[in-house]
């Protein structure tokens, strides 16, 4: 069966005298090719110009901090899980006293590894997720000359305060409203908790 | 100024902008390409690319000069050479423009209006034959060899069509100089309107001759390698390259000239141009020219390359009957419109 409406069956058969003049071949590919002068290009510039990404591109993960700058991730493991290329590790720790401010819950990861060379950037981490914690970004995963610097730890995973990864396009409306019921506890966010606690 | 002196100074400007207008073709070349394939093109170097050829022609003096061990060196640098000298030498007897007079004393833009142009253009081109055979027989390399067999055999196997085609011309012009037939075209017709048939067999072994597509069987990349110039680095390779857009200029020149008109253009005495008419004259030969070389380019980037037995098959079976016929039917119409006999 004919998968496009565009095959043709070859023949050997002689050519015809039209055909053996080829002038009229000719012609024709003259006119095609005339023809593209007038089309647009395509190309993007890329260093120049930069190619606007799918709201749903998934590239490098960001470990979310949440409004006071806490990290949300409690080490439950439930991405290491769904993770198909087993591109995740982490180690939990407990939270001490006096970092109240720096992790959400009493649990933390004291360690969070993915394997950017593993990652097939499925995104089932992230749904996973019931911290919020995990997303994947439109930030590009930068190359490297070695395997070992392509396991990214919390250095590179975790936001910076000074500069937080905006995740907006990536949170879908029924996420976002789900996290507007605040019976759930791990909905609550530090400022609902109205904490007592100073910030170092 | 003395005609000696206008005629080195003529030498000079033409050897200048000859290669000008080579490097600019590398240029067009691509841009054509790549419009034509909806791309962009070079466009980093300079605005739109202009300092592309510059940036072209210092990566090839940077590039290592390699010349293998067991080739003939002397023969090995000859081949470039001889490419490129041939190409520059049938720039010689192309009109580039009518004459002009310049305090009572008149000057030809024409560097050496031999009587038997014709003959000299054909004796050159067959010479740079050499160039190639040489080139790819000194390289010492199975496909350099097989490529300059396969360009010297196509080059011969053209040239007798085009000769043939350029006798039909000749019966008809009544001469063998370049400057005679272009100032001829300026009473009458320019001709083409006397010769289309031999205007297409021209052109047809103008392409054969500067390897061009769809003729590019010398060098086809895909197959030989690079052909003739396989063993070649830095400039010799770049004269290679270079010496081809040459030909194409060279070949554009001399189509325009036999064929459309030369420098001539429809109503030029008319329209009191007075003392400007040899500037615009040479003008418009630029644009015929810059139009052929266009064109040139346009069927490159169209028609795939042609299988070497459809090449000779064309040469030999099509080409040189189409122009014993034109010699025919040129002469009769000749015979009963009276011209001769």
């Amino acid at each position: 069966m004919a998968l496009t409406n565009r095959s043709k069956t070859v023949s050997v058969r002689e050519m015809t005298l039209a055909e053996k003049l080829y002038f009229p071949a000719i012609l024709k590919g003259l006119a095609i090719t005339f023809s593209h002068i007038f089309k647009k290009t395509p190309t993007v510039k890329y260093p120049d110009v930069e190619r606007e990404f799918a709201p749903v591109y998934r590239g490098q993960h960001v470990l979310k901090r949440d409004e006071a700058g806490a990290e949300r991730c409690t080490a439950c493991g439930l991405c290491a899980v769904a993770c198909p290329a087993e591109a995740i590790t982490m180690e939990s720790a407990e939270r001490k006293k006096g970092e109240e401010s720096l992790y959400r819950e009493e649990k933390y990861a004291s360690i969070y590894e993915i394997n950017m060379l593993r990652c097939i950037f499925c995104g089932l981490c992230e749904e996973a997720c019931p911290k919020e914690a995990i997303f994947l970004t439109d930030r590009i995963v930068p190359s490297s000359f070695t395997r070992g610097a392509e396991v990214f730890g919390k250095d590179k995973l975790v936001e910076t305060l000074e500069n937080p990864i905006d995740v907006s396009k990536r949170q879908r409306p029924e996420v976002l409203e789900f996290k507007k019921d605040k019976k759930h506890k791990h909905n609550l966010t530090y400022l609902d908790k109205k904490p007592t606690i100073k910030r170092h | 100024m003395d005609q000696l002196t206008f005629k080195i100074i003529l030498c000079v400007v033409i050897f200048v902008v000859t290669l000008a207008i080579a490097a600019y073709s590398t240029w067009a070349e691509r841009k054509v390409a790549a419009v034509l394939q909806d791309r962009v093109g070079p466009d980093r170097a300079g605005p739109f690319g202009l300092l592309q050829p510059l940036a072209d022609g210092l990566k090839m003096f940077m590039k290592e000069e390699f010349i293998p061990s067991q080739s003939n060196k002397w023969l090995f640098i000859l081949g470039p050479s001889f490419f490129m000298l041939t190409a520059f030498m049938t720039g010689v007897v192309i009109p580039w423009g009518s004459s002009f007079t310049l305090n009572g004393e008149t000057y030809s833009l024409q560097i050496a209006d031999i009587n038997i142009g014709l003959l000299y253009l054909l004796a050159v081109v067959s010479v740079g034959v050499y160039g190639i055979m040489i080139g790819g027989w000194a390289s010492n390399n199975k496909y350099s060899l097989m490529g300059a067999l396969r360009a010297s055999s196509q080059m011969i196997s053209y040239e007798i069509s085009m000769g043939l085609s350029l006798i039909a011309l000749v019966m008809v012009t009544g001469t063998l100089s370049l400057g005679e037939i272009a100032a001829q075209q300026d009473a009458g017709f320019a001709n083409i309107v006397y010769q289309p048939l031999g205007f297409i067999i021209f052109i047809v072994c103008a392409f054969a001759e500067t390897n061009r597509a769809p003729f590019d069987l010398p060098e086809s990349e895909s197959e030989l390698v690079g052909g003739f110039h396989t063993e070649y680095s830095s400039m010799k390779l770049g004269l290679f390259l270079f010496a081809e857009y040459i030909n194409m200029f060279i070949s554009s020149a001399v189509l325009a000239t036999l064929y459309f008109g030369g420098y001539n253009f429809p109503y030029q005495h008319e329209l009191g141009l007075g003392d400007w008419l040899p500037l615009v004259q040479t003008a418009v030969l630029f644009a015929k020219i810059t139009f052929f070389i266009l064109f040139f380019m346009w069927v490159r980037w169209t028609l795939p390359r042609f299988r070497y037995d459809q090449l000779m098959n064309l040469g030999w079976k099509v080409m040189l009957p189409l122009a014993l016929a034109n010699i025919f039917i040129t002469g009769l119409v000749m015979y009963f419109m009276g011209k001769i006999g």
